[in-house]
């Protein structure tokens, strides 16, 4: 199969610790990328460097997840409606200025507080298949072990309580959309509010769903888990019936080893900004000027800085 | 019985003394009958899509819509506002599901039945008027169905008040009067996936193209000639 030459580069456990998130700060006032850990690699041609993402292959072939989700859906799915996400956003922001930065970067600046600018839904959309593939795997499903289900246990009462939430949030978005299980660090309810005063409850697991394209990136949480209910991901294999493909993904697909790692990266940036928060407490308190922080945080729409609510 | 029905499945809620589904006070609506075989707009739209769309979409949707109403009135009769406030997000999803599918398949029609026959009359002159030809308003309608993300659909409408038309679109199951209280639909193109997505797959362009085949001009005609005598 062609294209599985493209699709079988990494093991799937190498890929669900290599995904998305880690290694990125949350930090609205430096977004530290670490180059070799992004999610969509760019290429150079010619010695210039342009807006030219790559359409990331799943971690495993694209008859890998059969029967569950089918190799024709793969095709689709993978090969026409991500691909058109990438090829078009490529040809939205050549010569703009968002060509040159990374995805994440694109995503929140497009988000503009919801007021959404075009190229959000392409740049959105390409993050959300990427992180979507990679939250599955062959042989899947089943149940989190370790730190994940202890959280899970601690902030849903047991892990089929939290399945029949899961399974609700994405029976119930209506329309397209996707449904999510986040880390929330330190954020209040109200939309990326920042908690005074945090506490280890205060970081904590949550289900959330979210229209067309946007993600929980733009609330400033981490995801660590969705599934894709727009109908295109699973009127092939199950037409109508929505809930039968939720209750497929969780029974055979999701990787919970991804899950879990991406818990872990969540819990050491959220652990991170904290120590960088008490540290400009601490500047804040001990210098009479501003520390001038040279990051360019202007550019964040949903910077912490002085809105902090630590008052 | 036959009034009943048909004031039943209008897609006018009516608090006339009609007991549509039961014997209770709230009263219920049933899935309209399509007008024309489920196979009959091949190969614009395959039997299968519209076996699915009738039973399964729009079955759904006046399913929730009953249970939404039945629930709301049990709110009601409570006084218990903030679950009648709860209720509106469902009833609107599926309450404008059953309104906008009721209009969709009259708006479609089997070749031989006058499916994709031009507009005559006031209306085709009023479209000629308003947007030069035919071809250009369906350019319009299918570049506004093309570039919705996510789930929606493509209206032409009249506005009541203006008695212009115009092409809109909504989010979801809105209905056109949310983009206006004084539009009404003459043609609706439902552009969620599950219209197309077996038969066209991504190409959603590929099923625009085609939908005209199958357009039935005639109804739309009726509405608009109804209002702008």
């Amino acid at each position: 199969m062609a294209a599985t030459a493209a699709t079988s580069i990494s093991s799937p456990l190498k890929c669900g610790l290599f995904s998305s998130t880690p290694g990125f700060s949350w930090s609205t006032r430096s977004l530290q990328f670490k180059k070799n850990e992004r999610q969509n690699a760019r290429k150079a041609s010619r010695g210039v460097i342009t807006a030219k993402f790559d359409l990331k292959p799943p971690p495993y072939p694209l008859d890998a997840l059969q029967p569950h989700m089918s190799r024709e859906t793969f095709e689709y799915h993978w090969g026409k409606h991500h691909r058109a996400y990438v090829d078009n956003l490529n040809k939205q922001i050549v010569g703009t200025e968002l060509d040159g930065k990374i995805l994440e970067e694109i995503i929140l600046l497009t988000y503009n507080k919801g007021d959404l600018l075009p190229p959000f839904n392409n740049a959105a959309q390409v993050w959300n298949h990427t992180f979507f593939w990679e939250s599955m795997k062959p042989g899947g499903g089943g149940e989190p072990s370790g730190e994940l289900l202890n959280l899970i246990n601690r902030d849903f009462g047991s892990f089929e309580a939290f399945a029949k939430e899961f399974k609700t949030a994405a029976a119930t978005q209506f329309g397209s959309g996707w449904a999510w299980l986040v880390y929330k660090a330190n954020r209040l309810g109200v939309g990326n509010s920042v908690n005074p005063r945090p506490s280890e409850e205060d970081k904590k697991l949550e289900i959330v769903k979210s229209p067309n394209a946007v993600n929980p990136l733009v609330w400033d949480y981490s995801p660590l888990l969705t599934i894709d209910v727009w109908e295109h991901a699973y009127y092939l294999d199950f037409q109508n019936r929505r809930p039968d493909y939720i209750s497929i993904f969780l029974e055979k697909l999701v990787s919970w080893e991804a899950v879990s790692a991406r818990l872990e990266a969540a819990k050491a940036r959220a652990a991170e900004r904290e120590r960088e928060e008490e540290r400009k407490k601490n500047e804040y308190e001990d210098d009479d000027e501003v520390v001038d922080n040279s990051e360019p945080s202007e550019l964040y729409v949903e910077s912490d800085e002085d809105d902090s609510a630590a008052d | 019985m036959a009034l009943r029905r048909i004031l039943c499945n209008s897609k006018i809620l009516t608090s006339a003394n009609f007991n549509c589904g039961n014997s209770r006070s709230v009263q219920t609506l049933s899935l309209p009958d399509l007008p024309y075989d489920y196979g009959a707009l091949e190969p614009a739209i395959s039997g299968e899509i519209m076996r699915l769309h009738h039973q399964k979409h729009h079955q759904a949707y006046v399913t929730n819509y009953n249970k939404a109403l039945e629930q709301l009135d049990s709110a009601i009769s409570k006084a218990d506002a903030s679950a009648v406030v709860k209720l509106q997000s469902t009833i609107k999803f599926n309450g404008g599901g059953h309104i906008n599918h009721s209009i969709f398949w009259k708006n479609l029609a089997p070749v031989n039945e006058g499916g994709g026959d031009p507009p005559k009359g006031s209306l085709s002159n009023a479209i000629e008027k308003q947007f030069g030809s035919l071809e250009v308003l369906v350019q319009k309608i299918n570049s506004e169905g093309a570039a919705l993300q996510g789930s929606g659909w493509v209206w032409l409408a009249l506005d009541k008040e203006f008695k212009r038309l115009l092409v809109e679109t909504t989010a979801n199951q809105d209905p056109i009067v949310t983009k206006g209280s004084a539009l009404l639909p003459l043609l609706g193109v439902d552009v969620w996936e599950h219209a197309y997505y077996l038969q066209y797959k991504n190409v959603k362009p590929d099923y625009l193209k085609n939908i005209w085949k199958v357009m039935n001009w005639n109804y739309a005609t009726q509405v608009y000639e109804k209002e702008c005598i």
